[in-house]
């Protein structure tokens, strides 16, 4: 289904320009990181890959028909969306929504709930967990149909120290194993321990997009630059 | 003062022993408002949820019409029932003039925009918090409908309830399509409306209080579903 291409897509809402106009080609391979300050559309970008948001302007194609793309793909919200059930439950939604049989959907859930720490939680209702926790649901429902391409938009965002730490190290295996990944962050730390490739985004407009080291080394514009320093950019 | 007290001792009486006239008629009052719940169920609850996952030109129309058709007064649409199963009317031929059957249409027609707006408040509610979600997931429409419907069934439930309601405790309506035929079309309300004008109170209270304890039971298991939802236990 790759590569996935982005020509001059803009997204207005009644009038005012949010994002764009957005030229970009994503590879299948590896994890790509969208950084930029609060408000730089980082949400939105994210959103429109995913076919969340209508285009106003542009193209946005998928080497496979979109039906079939649209399959492929899973998305982790900024606040993560619990379905009002169980854990479990939650976690074998997709795999349902797919026609796959109850009893093998469970033993996948199963291991999910294992690998995120809440195999003893599983039958708890899901919108009472925590933050972090619904976080870590919220990502293993994205895997849990071993998406090709996973969009997550600052998955970490309100997890402690061990929690980013899990998610982090199931986001790299997930991507060793061939998922392409796309998220945003707020964290650099984060994006240099992750990130093959970097977007830049300020003000709905993309910067720059390449891989992690010549971003890091130098910073495409001032903005950028105070944005790495941790300065206050607006 | 006597006759009442009198009226009360009998009617306590007629309760304990389960005449057979009351355990008929209160059987009936059952057959008609249950059934009349199912259809209205069947009709209600898709619908709803179908208007609330669709957007279509005249959606707010049709939700209004919905708003509008709960406040129509029963005695009217016995009214237009009666009209329309008239020997007469345009499905005279059926026959069903004086019969449960024509007293479970008008019913379920009292019913039916009844539970619907209940259905689509709390749905629409739901999808608001949904929609993102199994959009991405890719989910069908079907699926986002079943999904919807199962995940408020709490709320469904207390709709139902409230249809429930509505109808046992209604009179005009069935008065005027079911004839109030002893043996054939009498129910609670329409024995009592009879009783009372005859001055037969003791039957009349017995059959009120099998009412107020139906309708009672429906308040408080209304209350107890109300107060669950509210302690987070979907
Ligand atoms: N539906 C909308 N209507 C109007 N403005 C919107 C809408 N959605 C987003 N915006 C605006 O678009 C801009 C970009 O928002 P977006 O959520 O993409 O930012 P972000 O980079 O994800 O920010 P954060 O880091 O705070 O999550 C913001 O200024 C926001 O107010
Ligand atoms: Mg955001």
């Amino acid at each position: 289904m790759f590569p996935l291409s982005i020509s001059r897509v803009e997204i207005s809402v009644k009038s005012k320009k949010l994002l764009g106009p957005i030229n970009l080609v994503i590879n299948e391979k590896g994890i790509t990181v969208v950084l930029g300050a609060n408000g730089s559309g980082k949400t939105t970008l994210l959103e429109a890959l995913h076919g969340l948001r209508k285009l106003s302007r542009g193209k946005l194609e998928w080497s496979v028909p979109n039906s079939q793309a649209a399959q492929q793909q899973s998305f982790v919200f900024q606040s993560p969306i619990m379905l009002r059930r169980s854990v479990i439950e939650n976690l074998i939604y997709p795999l349902i929504v797919r026609r796959i049989s109850k009893s093998i959907a469970v033993e996948e859930a199963k291991l999910w709930a294992q690998k995120i720490g809440l195999e003893n939680k599983m039958s708890q209702q899901a919108p009472l967990l925590s933050g972090g926790e619904m976080q870590a649901v919220a990502v293993a429902r994205a895997l849990i149909t071993k998406p090709k391409m996973l969009f997550l938009d600052e998955p970490t965002a309100s997890l402690d120290g061990l929690a980013k730490k899990t998610i982090e190290e199931i986001l790299i295996i997930a991507a060793k194993g061939g998922t392409k990944i796309i998220m945003s962050t707020h964290d650099l730390g984060q994006a240099k321990r992750l990130a093959n490739d970097i977007i830049y985004l300020h003000k709905g407009i993309l910067e720059s997009h390449g891989p992690k080291e010549d971003f890091l080394n130098s910073p495409p514009s001032d903005a950028a630059r105070q944005f790495l320093a941790g300065d206050i950019v607006i | 003062m006597n006759e009442i007290l009198q009226g009360l001792v009998q009617a306590f009486w007629l309760v304990i022993s389960l005449d057979t006239e009351l355990i008929a008629i209160s059987l009936r009052s059952l057959y008609v408002t249950l059934t009349a719940l199912l259809i209205s169920t069947l009709v209600a609850f898709p619908l709803a949820a179908l208007i609330v996952v669709t957007r279509f030109r005249f959606r707010r129309v049709v939700i209004a019409i919905l708003n509008a058709l709960m406040g129509l007064p029963p005695v009217v649409v016995g009214l237009l029932v009666y009209i329309i199963f008239s020997r007469s009317g345009p499905l005279g031929v059926l026959g069903l003039l004086y019969t449960t059957s024509a007293m479970i249409i008008a019913q379920t027609v009292i019913i039916t925009p009844l539970i619907a707006s209940v259905a689509h408040q709390s749905m629409r509610e739901l999808w608001a918090d949904y929609r993102d979600l199994l959009i991405s997931i890719n989910t069908s429409k079907p699926q986002r409908i079943g999904t919807l419907m199962w995940d408020s069934k709490r709320a469904l439930i207390t709709a139902c309830l409230a249809g429930f309601g509505r109808g046992i405790g209604e009179v005009g309506a069935i008065m005027i399509v079911g004839g109030n035929i002893d043996n054939a079309t009498r129910v609670l309300t329409t024995a009592i409306s009879l009783e009372t004008s005859r001055g037969d109170f003791s039957l009349a209270l017995a059959l009120g209080f099998v009412l107020i304890s139906l309708a009672l039971s429906v308040s408080f298991a209304t209350h107890w579903f109300g107060k669950t939802e509210r302690g987070g236990l979907w």
